[in-house]
Protein backbone atom coordinates (compact mmCIF):
# COMPACT_ATOMS: atom_id res chain seq x y z
CA UNK A 1 0.00 0.00 0.00
CA UNK A 2 1.34 3.20 -0.91
CA UNK A 3 0.75 6.73 0.87
CA UNK A 4 -0.86 8.79 -1.94
CA UNK A 5 -4.09 9.62 -2.58
CA UNK A 6 -5.62 9.12 -6.69
CA UNK A 7 -7.85 11.47 -7.65
CA UNK A 8 -10.61 10.46 -10.22
CA UNK A 9 -10.56 13.82 -12.58
CA UNK A 10 -14.57 14.67 -13.90
CA UNK A 11 -14.32 16.76 -16.84
CA UNK A 12 -17.47 16.97 -19.40
CA UNK A 13 -17.12 19.00 -22.66
CA UNK A 14 -13.71 19.99 -22.65
CA UNK A 15 -14.38 21.61 -19.73
CA UNK A 16 -13.34 20.39 -15.56
CA UNK A 17 -16.11 20.29 -13.17
CA UNK A 18 -15.88 21.98 -10.02
CA UNK A 19 -16.03 18.72 -7.91
CA UNK A 20 -12.86 18.10 -8.89
CA UNK A 21 -11.18 21.05 -7.41
CA UNK A 22 -13.08 20.30 -4.27
CA UNK A 23 -11.37 16.64 -4.28
CA UNK A 24 -8.52 17.96 -4.76
CA UNK A 25 -8.34 20.54 -2.18
CA UNK A 26 -9.69 17.63 0.18
CA UNK A 27 -6.83 15.47 -1.43
CA UNK A 28 -4.04 17.85 -0.11
CA UNK A 29 -5.15 17.61 3.48
CA UNK A 30 -5.65 13.81 3.41
CA UNK A 31 -1.46 13.83 1.27
CA UNK A 32 -0.61 15.55 4.36
CA UNK A 33 -1.60 13.20 7.09
CA UNK A 34 -0.10 10.10 4.92
CA UNK A 35 2.94 11.78 3.97
CA UNK A 36 2.32 10.82 0.04
CA UNK A 37 1.36 12.51 -3.10
CA UNK A 38 -1.41 14.01 -4.92
CA UNK A 39 -2.07 12.19 -8.11
CA UNK A 40 -4.62 13.16 -10.42
CA UNK A 41 -5.80 11.11 -12.82
CA UNK A 42 -7.04 12.49 -15.86
CA UNK A 43 -8.70 9.88 -18.70
CA UNK A 44 -8.81 12.33 -21.65
CA UNK A 45 -7.40 13.66 -24.94
CA UNK A 46 -6.96 16.76 -24.11
CA UNK A 47 -4.85 16.80 -20.89
CA UNK A 48 -2.61 19.91 -21.60
CA UNK A 49 -5.46 21.82 -21.88
CA UNK A 50 -7.58 20.73 -18.87
CA UNK A 51 -4.94 19.95 -16.22
CA UNK A 52 -2.86 22.89 -15.68
CA UNK A 53 -4.95 24.29 -12.96
CA UNK A 54 -4.84 21.32 -11.18
CA UNK A 55 -2.93 21.40 -7.21
CA UNK A 56 -1.88 17.81 -7.75
CA UNK A 57 1.81 16.72 -7.20
CA UNK A 58 1.17 14.88 -10.66
CA UNK A 59 -1.37 14.19 -13.10
CA UNK A 60 -1.60 11.08 -14.70
CA UNK A 61 -2.78 10.67 -17.94
CA UNK A 62 -4.76 8.09 -20.11
CA UNK A 63 -5.12 9.20 -24.09
CA UNK A 64 -7.40 7.67 -25.93
CA UNK A 65 -11.04 8.83 -27.80
CA UNK A 66 -12.60 6.48 -25.68
CA UNK A 67 -12.97 8.95 -22.55
CA UNK A 68 -13.93 11.58 -25.09
CA UNK A 69 -17.62 11.35 -23.67
CA UNK A 70 -17.72 9.63 -19.91
CA UNK A 71 -18.20 5.63 -20.19
CA UNK A 72 -18.36 3.70 -16.86
CA UNK A 73 -16.52 0.75 -18.73
CA UNK A 74 -13.51 2.90 -20.53
CA UNK A 75 -13.48 4.64 -16.98
CA UNK A 76 -13.00 1.26 -14.95
CA UNK A 77 -11.27 -0.41 -17.02
CA UNK A 78 -8.29 1.85 -16.46
CA UNK A 79 -9.17 1.84 -12.60
CA UNK A 80 -9.16 -1.10 -12.14
CA UNK A 81 -5.72 -1.49 -12.96
CA UNK A 82 -4.67 1.88 -11.74
CA UNK A 83 -5.62 0.71 -8.23
CA UNK A 84 -3.88 -2.49 -8.11
CA UNK A 85 -1.11 -1.09 -9.31
CA UNK A 86 -0.81 2.21 -7.26
CA UNK A 87 -2.67 0.28 -4.27
CA UNK A 88 -3.71 4.19 -3.06
CA UNK A 89 -4.08 4.88 0.52
CA UNK A 90 -7.33 6.53 -0.86
CA UNK A 91 -8.80 6.90 -4.15
CA UNK A 92 -11.34 10.40 -4.64
CA UNK A 93 -14.71 9.95 -6.65
CA UNK A 94 -17.03 12.79 -6.72
CA UNK A 95 -20.42 11.95 -5.26
CA UNK A 96 -22.04 12.78 -9.07
CA UNK A 97 -23.46 11.76 -11.91
CA UNK A 98 -20.20 10.86 -13.07
CA UNK A 99 -18.37 9.61 -10.08
CA UNK A 100 -21.20 7.34 -8.42
CA UNK A 101 -21.55 5.19 -11.99
CA UNK A 102 -17.38 4.28 -10.93
CA UNK A 103 -17.21 4.12 -7.13
CA UNK A 104 -19.58 1.40 -5.79
CA UNK A 105 -18.84 -0.71 -9.15
CA UNK A 106 -14.90 -0.59 -8.58
CA UNK A 107 -16.22 -1.54 -4.58
CA UNK A 108 -17.56 -4.64 -5.58
CA UNK A 109 -15.08 -5.81 -8.04
CA UNK A 110 -11.79 -5.04 -6.29
CA UNK A 111 -13.50 -6.08 -3.23
CA UNK A 112 -12.75 -2.48 -1.30
CA UNK A 113 -14.10 -0.56 1.26
CA UNK A 114 -16.55 2.61 0.01
CA UNK A 115 -17.28 5.77 1.81
CA UNK A 116 -20.19 7.61 0.61
CA UNK A 117 -21.14 11.02 0.85
CA UNK A 118 -17.96 12.35 2.57
CA UNK A 119 -17.85 16.80 2.73
CA UNK A 120 -14.77 16.48 4.75
CA UNK A 121 -11.88 14.98 6.05
CA UNK A 122 -10.15 15.54 9.58
CA UNK A 123 -6.48 13.88 9.22
CA UNK A 124 -7.61 10.61 8.00
CA UNK A 125 -10.98 10.37 9.24
CA UNK A 126 -14.15 11.31 6.96
CA UNK A 127 -17.17 13.42 7.93
CA UNK A 128 -20.21 12.48 5.29
CA UNK A 129 -23.34 14.49 5.35
CA UNK A 130 -26.41 12.53 5.05
CA UNK A 131 -30.37 12.42 5.50
CA UNK A 132 -30.19 15.57 3.12
CA UNK A 133 -27.88 17.22 5.33
CA UNK A 134 -29.73 16.67 8.49
CA UNK A 135 -26.63 14.52 10.00
CA UNK A 136 -22.65 14.08 9.90
CA UNK A 137 -21.20 10.49 10.14
CA UNK A 138 -17.57 10.59 11.64
CA UNK A 139 -15.43 7.51 11.44
CA UNK A 140 -11.75 6.34 9.94
CA UNK A 141 -11.49 5.97 6.39
CA UNK A 142 -11.31 2.00 5.94
CA UNK A 143 -8.33 0.17 4.92
CA UNK A 144 -6.02 -0.87 2.81
CA UNK A 145 -7.40 1.28 0.16
CA UNK A 146 -10.33 3.44 0.90
CA UNK A 147 -12.73 4.22 -2.17
CA UNK A 148 -14.78 7.86 -1.43
CA UNK A 149 -17.11 9.70 -3.29
CA UNK A 150 -17.31 13.68 -2.22
CA UNK A 151 -20.00 15.85 -2.38
CA UNK A 152 -19.19 19.38 -2.80
CA UNK A 153 -19.08 22.14 0.36
CA UNK A 154 -16.63 21.28 2.52
CA UNK A 155 -13.48 23.00 0.69
CA UNK A 156 -13.37 26.21 -1.79
CA UNK A 157 -12.67 25.04 -5.37
CA UNK A 158 -9.70 27.76 -5.14
CA UNK A 159 -7.92 25.50 -2.96
CA UNK A 160 -7.73 22.61 -5.23
CA UNK A 161 -6.27 24.77 -8.07
CA UNK A 162 -3.05 26.83 -8.68
CA UNK A 163 -0.05 24.29 -10.18
CA UNK A 164 1.15 23.47 -13.17
CA UNK A 165 2.29 19.47 -12.35
CA UNK A 166 4.36 17.41 -14.53
CA UNK A 167 2.31 15.06 -16.79
CA UNK A 168 3.10 11.49 -16.76
CA UNK A 169 1.25 9.88 -20.06
CA UNK A 170 0.64 6.09 -19.58
CA UNK A 171 -0.86 3.71 -22.24
CA UNK A 172 -5.17 2.93 -21.98
CA UNK A 173 -5.82 -0.54 -23.65
CA UNK A 174 -8.85 -2.43 -24.13
CA UNK A 175 -11.17 0.63 -23.53
CA UNK A 176 -12.63 0.28 -27.15
CA UNK A 177 -15.03 -2.64 -25.07
CA UNK A 178 -18.16 -0.19 -23.96
CA UNK A 179 -21.80 -2.12 -23.03
CA UNK A 180 -23.16 1.24 -22.59
CA UNK A 181 -22.54 3.58 -25.66
CA UNK A 182 -23.89 7.52 -25.82
CA UNK A 183 -26.05 7.32 -28.46
CA UNK A 184 -26.35 11.54 -28.32
CA UNK A 185 -26.27 14.22 -25.95
CA UNK A 186 -29.80 15.72 -25.55
CA UNK A 187 -28.92 19.59 -24.89
CA UNK A 188 -31.86 21.66 -23.67
CA UNK A 189 -34.52 23.40 -25.49
CA UNK A 190 -32.64 26.73 -26.16
CA UNK A 191 -36.14 28.37 -25.94
CA UNK A 192 -36.22 27.97 -22.24
CA UNK A 193 -35.12 30.66 -20.22
CA UNK A 194 -31.64 30.60 -18.46
CA UNK A 195 -32.22 30.27 -14.77
CA UNK A 196 -28.18 30.93 -14.10
CA UNK A 197 -28.80 34.24 -16.05
CA UNK A 198 -31.99 35.61 -14.13
CA UNK A 199 -31.93 38.38 -11.74
CA UNK A 200 -34.58 36.88 -9.57
CA UNK A 201 -35.68 33.02 -8.86
CA UNK A 202 -39.06 32.07 -7.35
CA UNK A 203 -38.12 28.49 -6.88
CA UNK A 204 -40.31 25.69 -5.21
CA UNK A 205 -39.82 22.08 -3.64
CA UNK A 206 -41.43 19.76 -2.12
CA UNK A 207 -43.26 21.61 0.09
CA UNK A 208 -45.51 22.89 -2.84
CA UNK A 209 -48.26 20.25 -2.90
CA UNK A 210 -50.61 20.46 -5.37
CA UNK A 211 -49.86 21.28 -8.78
CA UNK A 212 -52.38 23.32 -8.84
CA UNK A 213 -50.37 25.97 -6.85
CA UNK A 214 -47.69 26.37 -9.17
CA UNK A 215 -50.27 28.77 -11.04
CA UNK A 216 -49.96 31.13 -8.12
CA UNK A 217 -45.65 30.53 -7.79
CA UNK A 218 -45.95 32.28 -11.99
CA UNK A 219 -47.53 34.93 -10.69
CA UNK A 220 -45.41 35.57 -8.37
CA UNK A 221 -42.53 35.46 -10.58
CA UNK A 222 -44.09 37.89 -13.63
CA UNK A 223 -44.85 40.26 -10.68
CA UNK A 224 -41.09 40.42 -9.36
CA UNK A 225 -39.58 40.09 -12.63
CA UNK A 226 -38.38 36.74 -12.13
CA UNK A 227 -38.40 33.34 -13.20
CA UNK A 228 -39.59 30.09 -11.72
CA UNK A 229 -37.18 27.51 -10.74
CA UNK A 230 -37.44 24.26 -9.00
CA UNK A 231 -35.28 21.87 -7.00
CA UNK A 232 -35.44 18.04 -7.63
CA UNK A 233 -38.59 16.93 -6.48
CA UNK A 234 -40.69 18.41 -8.46
CA UNK A 235 -38.91 18.39 -11.48
CA UNK A 236 -38.95 14.45 -10.82
CA UNK A 237 -42.82 14.64 -10.80
CA UNK A 238 -43.11 16.21 -14.34
CA UNK A 239 -44.36 19.52 -13.00
CA UNK A 240 -41.80 22.02 -14.61
CA UNK A 241 -39.23 21.05 -17.09
CA UNK A 242 -34.90 19.91 -16.40
CA UNK A 243 -34.24 23.55 -17.45
CA UNK A 244 -35.25 24.87 -14.70
CA UNK A 245 -33.26 22.58 -11.92
CA UNK A 246 -31.06 24.14 -9.44
CA UNK A 247 -29.15 22.09 -8.28
CA UNK A 248 -26.30 18.81 -8.69
CA UNK A 249 -27.57 17.54 -11.62
CA UNK A 250 -28.99 21.00 -12.90
CA UNK A 251 -27.74 24.29 -12.68
CA UNK A 252 -25.95 26.20 -10.48
CA UNK A 253 -27.23 30.14 -10.38
CA UNK A 254 -26.69 33.04 -9.05
CA UNK A 255 -29.38 35.76 -8.68
CA UNK A 256 -29.59 39.18 -6.54
CA UNK A 257 -32.54 37.96 -5.14
CA UNK A 258 -33.48 33.39 -4.66
CA UNK A 259 -36.76 32.81 -3.05
CA UNK A 260 -37.06 29.08 -1.73
CA UNK A 261 -40.33 27.71 -0.92
CA UNK A 262 -40.67 24.96 0.14
CA UNK A 263 -37.37 23.80 0.23
CA UNK A 264 -35.85 21.80 2.89
CA UNK A 265 -31.94 22.77 1.77
CA UNK A 266 -30.73 19.42 0.95
CA UNK A 267 -26.98 19.57 0.34
CA UNK A 268 -26.76 19.34 -3.70
CA UNK A 269 -29.45 22.17 -3.95
CA UNK A 270 -27.82 24.36 -1.24
CA UNK A 271 -24.11 23.69 -3.22
CA UNK A 272 -25.86 25.72 -6.36
CA UNK A 273 -27.68 28.40 -4.59
CA UNK A 274 -24.65 29.89 -2.82
CA UNK A 275 -23.98 32.73 -4.89
CA UNK A 276 -27.30 34.18 -4.85
CA UNK A 277 -27.15 37.93 -3.15
CA UNK A 278 -30.34 37.34 -0.88
CA UNK A 279 -31.77 34.28 0.23
CA UNK A 280 -35.36 33.97 1.47
CA UNK A 281 -37.06 30.78 2.45
CA UNK A 282 -40.39 30.11 3.17
CA UNK A 283 -40.75 26.45 4.72
CA UNK A 284 -43.25 24.95 7.50
CA UNK A 285 -40.00 23.20 9.38
CA UNK A 286 -38.31 25.50 11.33
CA UNK A 287 -35.19 22.96 11.16
CA UNK A 288 -35.50 22.68 7.50
CA UNK A 289 -31.59 22.73 7.08
CA UNK A 290 -32.41 25.94 4.28
CA UNK A 291 -32.45 28.56 7.12
CA UNK A 292 -29.01 27.99 8.11
CA UNK A 293 -27.94 29.54 4.85
CA UNK A 294 -31.21 31.97 4.29
CA UNK A 295 -30.81 35.31 5.13
CA UNK A 296 -34.49 35.27 5.68
CA UNK A 297 -36.81 32.79 6.95
CA UNK A 298 -40.64 32.31 6.93
CA UNK A 299 -42.41 29.19 8.62
CA UNK A 300 -45.39 29.24 7.59
CA UNK A 301 -47.81 27.09 4.82
CA UNK A 302 -47.38 28.17 1.33
CA UNK A 303 -50.60 28.42 0.79
CA UNK A 304 -51.46 30.30 3.14
CA UNK A 305 -48.70 32.88 2.30
CA UNK A 306 -48.78 33.18 -1.10
CA UNK A 307 -52.31 34.05 -1.56
CA UNK A 308 -51.64 37.33 0.64
CA UNK A 309 -48.28 37.68 -0.61
CA UNK A 310 -49.65 38.09 -3.82
CA UNK A 311 -52.64 40.42 -3.03
CA UNK A 312 -50.37 42.74 -1.44
CA UNK A 313 -47.89 42.67 -4.27
CA UNK A 314 -50.94 43.63 -6.65
CA UNK A 315 -52.36 46.59 -3.99
CA UNK A 316 -48.76 48.02 -3.54
CA UNK A 317 -48.58 47.85 -7.86
CA UNK A 318 -52.10 49.88 -7.62
CA UNK A 319 -51.27 52.60 -5.32
CA UNK B 1 -38.68 -10.39 -19.88
CA UNK B 2 -37.95 -10.72 -16.46
CA UNK B 3 -37.09 -6.96 -14.16
CA UNK B 4 -35.99 -7.08 -10.76
CA UNK B 5 -36.58 -4.02 -8.62
CA UNK B 6 -35.12 -3.97 -5.55
CA UNK B 7 -36.95 -1.35 -2.73
CA UNK B 8 -35.39 -0.20 0.62
CA UNK B 9 -36.87 2.05 3.54
CA UNK B 10 -35.22 5.05 4.46
CA UNK B 11 -35.24 7.62 7.35
CA UNK B 12 -38.60 10.55 6.76
CA UNK B 13 -36.78 13.56 6.88
CA UNK B 14 -39.51 15.28 7.24
CA UNK B 15 -39.55 14.56 10.64
CA UNK B 16 -36.98 15.45 14.00
CA UNK B 17 -33.81 13.01 13.50
CA UNK B 18 -32.14 12.09 16.39
CA UNK B 19 -28.93 10.34 17.50
CA UNK B 20 -29.14 7.16 19.85
CA UNK B 21 -27.23 6.37 22.94
CA UNK B 22 -24.69 5.25 21.64
CA UNK B 23 -23.89 8.19 19.24
CA UNK B 24 -22.99 6.56 15.81
CA UNK B 25 -26.49 5.99 14.78
CA UNK B 26 -29.98 7.43 14.34
CA UNK B 27 -32.28 6.83 17.54
CA UNK B 28 -34.79 3.80 15.46
CA UNK B 29 -37.40 4.47 18.60
CA UNK B 30 -39.20 7.31 16.95
CA UNK B 31 -38.00 6.96 12.96
CA UNK B 32 -40.86 6.98 10.47
CA UNK B 33 -39.12 5.07 7.57
CA UNK B 34 -40.70 5.76 3.97
CA UNK B 35 -40.05 3.84 1.07
CA UNK B 36 -36.47 5.34 -0.45
CA UNK B 37 -38.01 7.98 -3.20
CA UNK B 38 -36.19 6.86 -6.01
CA UNK B 39 -36.83 3.07 -5.29
CA UNK B 40 -40.46 4.26 -5.92
CA UNK B 41 -39.56 5.77 -9.31
CA UNK B 42 -37.49 2.71 -10.18
CA UNK B 43 -40.73 0.70 -9.13
CA UNK B 44 -42.63 2.95 -11.71
CA UNK B 45 -40.53 2.25 -14.52
CA UNK B 46 -40.35 -1.35 -14.20
CA UNK B 47 -44.46 -1.12 -14.07
CA UNK B 48 -44.59 1.38 -17.44
CA UNK B 49 -42.12 -1.53 -19.24
CA UNK B 50 -44.42 -3.92 -18.06
CA UNK B 51 -47.22 -1.97 -19.65
CA UNK B 52 -45.32 -1.66 -23.16
CA UNK B 53 -43.41 -4.34 -23.85
CA UNK B 54 -44.97 -7.00 -21.16
CA UNK B 55 -42.33 -8.30 -18.69
CA UNK B 56 -42.56 -9.98 -15.13
CA UNK B 57 -41.78 -7.62 -12.68
CA UNK B 58 -40.32 -8.97 -8.88
CA UNK B 59 -40.02 -6.78 -6.34
CA UNK B 60 -37.30 -7.81 -3.28
CA UNK B 61 -37.04 -5.83 -0.52
CA UNK B 62 -35.00 -5.80 3.20
CA UNK B 63 -36.99 -6.55 5.85
CA UNK B 64 -37.94 -3.16 7.62
CA UNK B 65 -40.63 -1.62 9.56
CA UNK B 66 -43.44 -0.96 6.86
CA UNK B 67 -41.92 -2.83 4.33
CA UNK B 68 -44.57 -4.88 3.84
CA UNK B 69 -47.18 -2.53 3.16
CA UNK B 70 -44.66 -1.13 0.17
CA UNK B 71 -43.98 -4.70 -0.99
CA UNK B 72 -48.23 -4.91 -1.18
CA UNK B 73 -48.20 -1.33 -2.86
CA UNK B 74 -46.16 -2.39 -5.28
CA UNK B 75 -48.61 -5.83 -6.05
CA UNK B 76 -51.59 -3.41 -6.66
CA UNK B 77 -49.41 -1.28 -8.71
CA UNK B 78 -48.91 -3.91 -10.82
CA UNK B 79 -45.65 -5.96 -9.69
CA UNK B 80 -46.05 -9.82 -9.68
CA UNK B 81 -43.90 -11.73 -7.51
CA UNK B 82 -42.64 -10.08 -4.18
CA UNK B 83 -39.79 -11.26 -1.78
CA UNK B 84 -38.64 -9.84 1.60
CA UNK B 85 -35.28 -10.96 2.52
CA UNK B 86 -35.42 -11.64 6.18
CA UNK B 87 -32.39 -12.05 8.74
CA UNK B 88 -30.44 -9.21 10.66
CA UNK B 89 -31.69 -6.86 8.69
CA UNK B 90 -30.25 -3.69 11.51
CA UNK B 91 -27.07 -4.54 9.99
CA UNK B 92 -27.69 -4.42 6.61
CA UNK B 93 -25.81 -2.38 4.37
CA UNK B 94 -25.46 -1.69 1.03
CA UNK B 95 -22.25 -4.07 0.17
CA UNK B 96 -24.69 -6.85 2.50
CA UNK B 97 -27.58 -6.22 0.64
CA UNK B 98 -25.82 -6.18 -3.32
CA UNK B 99 -24.59 -9.91 -2.10
CA UNK B 100 -28.07 -10.96 -1.15
CA UNK B 101 -29.57 -9.80 -4.55
CA UNK B 102 -26.51 -11.36 -6.28
CA UNK B 103 -27.46 -14.22 -4.82
CA UNK B 104 -31.13 -14.51 -5.81
CA UNK B 105 -29.84 -13.46 -9.88
CA UNK B 106 -29.35 -17.32 -10.75
CA UNK B 107 -32.96 -18.15 -9.52
CA UNK B 108 -34.83 -15.05 -10.84
CA UNK B 109 -33.14 -14.58 -14.26
CA UNK B 110 -33.52 -10.66 -15.18
CA UNK B 111 -32.69 -8.97 -17.72
CA UNK B 112 -33.16 -5.85 -16.36
CA UNK B 113 -32.45 -4.86 -12.81
CA UNK B 114 -33.72 -1.51 -11.24
CA UNK B 115 -33.01 0.48 -8.01
CA UNK B 116 -32.92 3.75 -7.09
CA UNK B 117 -29.61 5.11 -8.31
CA UNK B 118 -29.23 6.53 -4.00
CA UNK B 119 -31.02 7.02 -0.53
CA UNK B 120 -30.11 9.84 1.13
CA UNK B 121 -28.35 7.61 4.36
CA UNK B 122 -26.09 6.00 1.75
CA UNK B 123 -23.15 5.81 3.46
CA UNK B 124 -21.32 2.76 1.47
CA UNK B 125 -21.90 3.71 -2.21
CA UNK B 126 -24.98 2.15 -4.02
CA UNK B 127 -26.99 -1.03 -3.92
CA UNK B 128 -27.57 -1.02 -7.64
CA UNK B 129 -23.93 0.00 -8.34
CA UNK B 130 -22.51 -2.39 -6.47
CA UNK B 131 -24.76 -5.34 -7.74
CA UNK B 132 -23.65 -4.71 -10.80
CA UNK B 133 -19.88 -4.84 -9.74
CA UNK B 134 -20.35 -8.13 -8.12
CA UNK B 135 -22.27 -9.65 -10.99
CA UNK B 136 -19.73 -8.26 -13.88
CA UNK B 137 -23.31 -6.36 -15.85
CA UNK B 138 -23.20 -3.12 -17.57
CA UNK B 139 -23.91 -0.40 -15.39
CA UNK B 140 -25.86 3.27 -15.62
CA UNK B 141 -26.96 5.39 -12.96
CA UNK B 142 -29.30 8.84 -12.74
CA UNK B 143 -31.25 7.46 -15.19
CA UNK B 144 -34.50 9.19 -16.01
CA UNK B 145 -36.37 7.53 -18.14
CA UNK B 146 -35.75 3.58 -20.02
CA UNK B 147 -37.01 2.01 -23.55
CA UNK B 148 -36.32 -1.45 -24.67
CA UNK B 149 -35.25 -1.20 -28.23
CA UNK B 150 -34.60 -4.55 -29.90
CA UNK B 151 -33.45 -6.29 -27.13
CA UNK B 152 -31.42 -3.00 -25.53
CA UNK B 153 -32.03 -0.76 -23.57
CA UNK B 154 -32.08 3.03 -24.25
CA UNK B 155 -31.91 5.28 -21.60
CA UNK B 156 -31.85 8.27 -20.56
CA UNK B 157 -28.86 9.62 -18.27
CA UNK B 158 -28.39 12.89 -16.44
CA UNK B 159 -24.63 14.32 -16.59
CA UNK B 160 -23.90 17.58 -14.75
CA UNK B 161 -25.29 20.98 -15.55
CA UNK B 162 -28.90 19.87 -16.31
CA UNK B 163 -27.36 18.26 -19.95
CA UNK B 164 -28.96 14.83 -20.91
CA UNK B 165 -27.67 11.77 -22.91
CA UNK B 166 -29.58 9.02 -24.63
CA UNK B 167 -27.62 5.40 -24.06
CA UNK B 168 -27.62 2.30 -25.70
CA UNK B 169 -27.27 -0.53 -23.12
CA UNK B 170 -26.81 -3.94 -23.21
CA UNK B 171 -28.87 -6.29 -21.64
CA UNK B 172 -28.80 -7.81 -18.52
CA UNK B 173 -28.14 -4.85 -16.70
CA UNK B 174 -28.24 -3.01 -13.91
CA UNK B 175 -30.00 0.84 -14.06
CA UNK B 176 -30.00 3.30 -11.01
CA UNK B 177 -33.09 5.25 -11.55
CA UNK B 178 -33.64 9.06 -10.72
CA UNK B 179 -36.73 9.37 -11.79
CA UNK B 180 -38.80 7.57 -14.38
CA UNK B 181 -40.56 8.38 -17.57
CA UNK B 182 -44.13 8.71 -15.75
CA UNK B 183 -43.81 10.07 -12.11
CA UNK B 184 -45.57 7.40 -9.85
CA UNK B 185 -48.97 6.12 -10.00
CA UNK B 186 -51.41 6.90 -7.25
CA UNK B 187 -53.33 3.60 -6.15
CA UNK B 188 -56.06 3.66 -3.51
CA UNK B 189 -55.76 2.21 -0.48
CA UNK B 190 -58.93 -0.43 -0.98
CA UNK B 191 -56.30 -1.65 -4.20
CA UNK B 192 -53.95 -2.45 -1.36
CA UNK B 193 -56.18 -4.13 0.45
CA UNK B 194 -57.13 -6.39 -1.80
CA UNK B 195 -53.60 -6.86 -2.80
CA UNK B 196 -52.98 -7.80 0.93
CA UNK B 197 -55.89 -10.33 0.09
CA UNK B 198 -54.57 -11.69 -3.12
CA UNK B 199 -50.81 -11.26 -3.01
CA UNK B 200 -48.18 -13.54 -0.96
CA UNK B 201 -45.23 -12.46 0.12
CA UNK B 202 -42.07 -14.99 -0.15
CA UNK B 203 -39.50 -14.83 2.51
CA UNK B 204 -36.21 -15.30 2.10
CA UNK B 205 -33.76 -15.37 4.60
CA UNK B 206 -29.90 -14.11 3.80
CA UNK B 207 -28.91 -15.89 6.46
CA UNK B 208 -25.54 -14.60 7.81
CA UNK B 209 -24.72 -11.11 6.65
CA UNK B 210 -21.24 -10.27 4.97
CA UNK B 211 -21.25 -6.39 5.41
CA UNK B 212 -17.17 -6.47 3.83
CA UNK B 213 -16.45 -2.93 2.20
CA UNK B 214 -18.84 -0.98 4.12
CA UNK B 215 -17.38 1.67 6.62
CA UNK B 216 -17.61 1.75 10.50
CA UNK B 217 -19.35 5.04 12.11
CA UNK B 218 -17.57 6.19 15.24
CA UNK B 219 -19.86 9.03 16.07
CA UNK B 220 -22.88 10.58 14.06
CA UNK B 221 -24.01 14.10 15.20
CA UNK B 222 -26.43 17.05 14.05
CA UNK B 223 -23.85 19.84 12.19
CA UNK B 224 -23.75 23.09 13.85
CA UNK B 225 -25.51 25.86 11.88
CA UNK B 226 -23.22 28.64 11.10
CA UNK B 227 -25.75 31.11 10.49
CA UNK B 228 -29.31 30.99 10.71
CA UNK B 229 -31.85 33.11 8.77
CA UNK B 230 -33.68 36.26 10.22
CA UNK B 231 -36.86 34.80 10.65
CA UNK B 232 -40.15 36.72 9.92
CA UNK B 233 -42.74 36.41 12.86
CA UNK B 234 -46.41 37.75 13.43
CA UNK B 235 -50.04 36.76 11.89
CA UNK B 236 -49.86 36.48 7.87
CA UNK B 237 -50.53 40.05 7.57
CA UNK B 238 -47.71 41.59 9.61
CA UNK B 239 -45.07 38.80 7.60
CA UNK B 240 -46.55 39.31 4.38
CA UNK B 241 -45.81 43.33 4.96
CA UNK B 242 -42.18 42.88 6.14
CA UNK B 243 -41.97 40.45 3.26
CA UNK B 244 -42.69 42.68 0.40
CA UNK B 245 -40.04 45.53 2.47
CA UNK B 246 -37.32 43.56 1.71
CA UNK B 247 -38.46 42.53 -1.95
CA UNK B 248 -38.26 46.28 -2.60
CA UNK B 249 -35.38 47.07 -0.78
CA UNK B 250 -33.89 44.20 -2.71
CA UNK B 251 -35.12 45.74 -6.07
CA UNK B 252 -37.20 43.37 -7.49
CA UNK B 253 -40.63 45.26 -6.91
Amino acid sequence: MSANILVVAEHLHGQVLDITYVMLAGARRLAKATGGKVIALLLSENVQALSQNFNADIVRSYNHPAFEDFSNDAYLHVLEGEVKEEQPRVVLFGHTTIGMDLASVLSARLDLPLVSQVQRFEALNFISQICGGKILAEGALPEPTALVTMTPGGYKTEEGQGQNPPIETKQAAGVEKKRARLVRFIEPPISDVDISKEAVLVSVGRGLQNQEDLAMVERLAHALHGAVSASRPLVDKGWLPTSRLVGKSGKAVRPKLYLALGISGAPEHVEAITNSEIILAVNTDPNAPIFDFAQYGVEMDLTELLPALLEKLEQEKVS
Amino acid sequence: MNILVIIKMAPDLVEELSIDASGTALDTQWLRLLPNEFDEFALEQAILLKERVGANVTVVAPQADGIEDALFTAAAKGADHLIELTGEPENLNNHALARAIAALIPALQPTLVLTGVQAHNDLDGQSGALLAGLLDWPYVGYVSGVQIVERKAHVRKEYPGGLLAEIEVDLPAVLGIQASDEPPRYVAFSKVRQAMQSATIEKRDIGVLNCSGGTVISRMFQPEAKGHAKMLTGDTQEVVARLVEILQTSGAV
